[in-house]
């Protein structure tokens, strides 16, 4: 068999593999269910877009797999692991406002090099100009631009080598230049192997990027399917009305 | 009304001419004052940070003491610290009564509640926006602190200099515990309170005249300070 076929295949045994699994996730507030019962198997490979209208629950499932809030029950496993440390220390996050560090933008980066035991110049450089801000490094972090401080933040986020990367609508604010040049550094980084878990209300970006799609709706999974199956004959009523542009109804 | 322009035209001469007991006066109460800031800051900054950052039971309660006790009464703390550093009280062995250190003992108790309730609020405020991110960076907590005090650097210049106002002008505490002696533990307050009493009007005056230069003279560098850190949106 020749060696190419071989690892091909291993890659796809790789892929096949989930990254995380979710079961039986609840989250309960005030009384309400707010995330209720999600079971996922979220792939090893690619970008997995989190959709749903408004209150579905996106942002809330995001920060539950994340671990920056404490489930009413159920599990997150990824990797087979539940959520340590050190899983969490494999993962980053960014959020749809940038949150930066009142410091240059070479010391933002420096900030989380350092909480990992590193730090060195040269990779401060590499990320920057990876980002597109090479020679920006001295500059006030919080003067930038707002598609530049997302790109910071991302920056922040990859210099620790996650291996997942979770986005909460980090382009919802953003010009159609900065959205490009954000869809294009997260592109990379799922290509380099960071497994992407994205949430988006943009259903064109979701077509750009997206290999998988979980349609939430009412803090339920209404359907995950390939991006191709999702948009091309969704499986769920609230998934074909939400593409259709009509409201959904929970 | 002559009187009270002679006494100006005085105090500027004293001033002017960089009288030795004016200048001598002025150094002890700046020593005294300095010292007590940077010691309420080397106690209150961790303490407000701790209690911003941290979760504990009973917080709500150390947040209303802390903010309560920034109204403490000079002369209540003056007497509490003679009581304790006088020959019958429990620190009485270190006789520190009358001297310049006590007076220091006094004004930082007096304004480390000041300091430690302010850089609380800061770092409060401060703290809400970096916490989903510390979290998700998995910031140790001591780190996070320390991130947040580094941060938070030049609005905690303003609380440092809201307790140097305080310790400078106070005047109950110093002169229980200091006992307001010539050469030894007068500061600028105790004089213009003597020097008045005294009838000693150009004294008290020049007196009064440094304290509040002193007084505009470090408002205006902070907000110089700060608004250049603003500027660069670092404040």
């Amino acid at each position: 068999m020749p060696e190419a076929i071989a690892i091909a295949q291993a890659r796809d045994a790789v892929a096949a593999k989930p990254a995380g699994e979710v079961s039986g996730l609840t989250y309960q507030a005030g009384g309400r269910f707010l995330i209720d019962s999600i079971n996922l198997r979220i792939p090893g490979d690619g970008i997995t877009v989190l959709m749903g209208p408004n209150g579905a629950g996106k942002s809330l499932l995001l920060r539950l797999m994340h671990g920056l809030l404490e489930a009413t029950a159920g599990t997150v496993r990824w990797h087979g692991r539940g959520l340590d440390d050190d899983v969490r220390r494999q993962q980053a996050m960014v959020f749809q406002r940038p949150v930066l560090l009142r410091r240059s933008v070479a010391a933002n980066i420096r900030f989380v090099l350092k909480l990992r035991g590193r730090s060195s110049d040269q990779q401060v450089e590499q990320i920057l100009d990876e980002v597109g801000l090479g020679g920006r490094a001295a500059q006030p972090a919080r003067l930038l631009s707002g598609g530049e401080q997302q790109r910071l933040t991302l920056a922040r986020a990859l210099v620790t080598e996650p291996k997942v990367l979770f986005l909460d609508e980090p382009t919802a604010s953003l010009d159609p230049t900065s959205t490009a040049a954000i869809e294009t550094i997260v592109r990379r980084a799922s290509e380099r192997g960071t497994k992407i878990i994205f949430v988006t209300h943009d259903l064109g970006q979701a077509h750009r990027l997206a290999d998988d799609v979980v349609f939430l709706n009412g803090g339920r999974v209404a359907e995950h399917s390939p991006a191709a199956t999702f948009f091309d004959a969704p499986a769920s009523q609230a998934a074909a009305d939400y593409l259709a542009g009509r409201l959904v109804l929970r | 009304m002559q009187d009270f322009s002679h006494a100006f035209t005085l105090a500027f001469g004293l001033v002017l001419t960089a009288d030795a007991d004016l200048l001598e006066i002025i150094a002890l109460s700046l020593q005294v004052s300095l010292t007590a800031v940077l010691a309420a800051c080397v106690i209150g900054l961790p303490l407000g940070t701790l209690v911003a950052v941290g979760r504990f039971r009973g917080r709500a309660a150390v947040v209303i003491l802390l903010n309560a006790l920034m109204g403490l009464p000079p002369v209540v703390v003056g007497l509490l610290i003679y009581l304790l550093l006088s020959n019958a009280g429990p620190l009485g062995w270190l006789r520190l009564l009358y001297t310049p250190e006590a007076m220091i003992i006094a004004q930082t108790v007096l304004i480390t509640p000041i300091i430690a309730a302010l850089s609380r609020e800061v770092i409060e405020q401060l703290h809400q926006e970096y916490a989903e991110q510390f979290r998700s960076l998995s910031v140790p907590r001591a780190a996070a602190a320390a991130a947040l005090l580094w941060d938070a650097r030049y609005s905690l210049l303003t609380v440092a200099l809201a307790g140097f106002g305080r310790a400078v002008a106070e005047v109950g505490a110093v002169i229980i515990v200091g006992g307001n002696i010539d050469h030894l533990t007068r500061v600028m307050t105790t004089a213009i309170a003597l020097e008045t009493s005294k009838g000693d009007l150009a004294l008290a005056l020049a007196l009064g005249i440094v304290l509040i230069t002193i007084a505009l003279s470090v408002n205006a560098a902070v907000m110089a300070l700060r608004l250049t850190a603003t500027r660069y949106a670092y404040a």
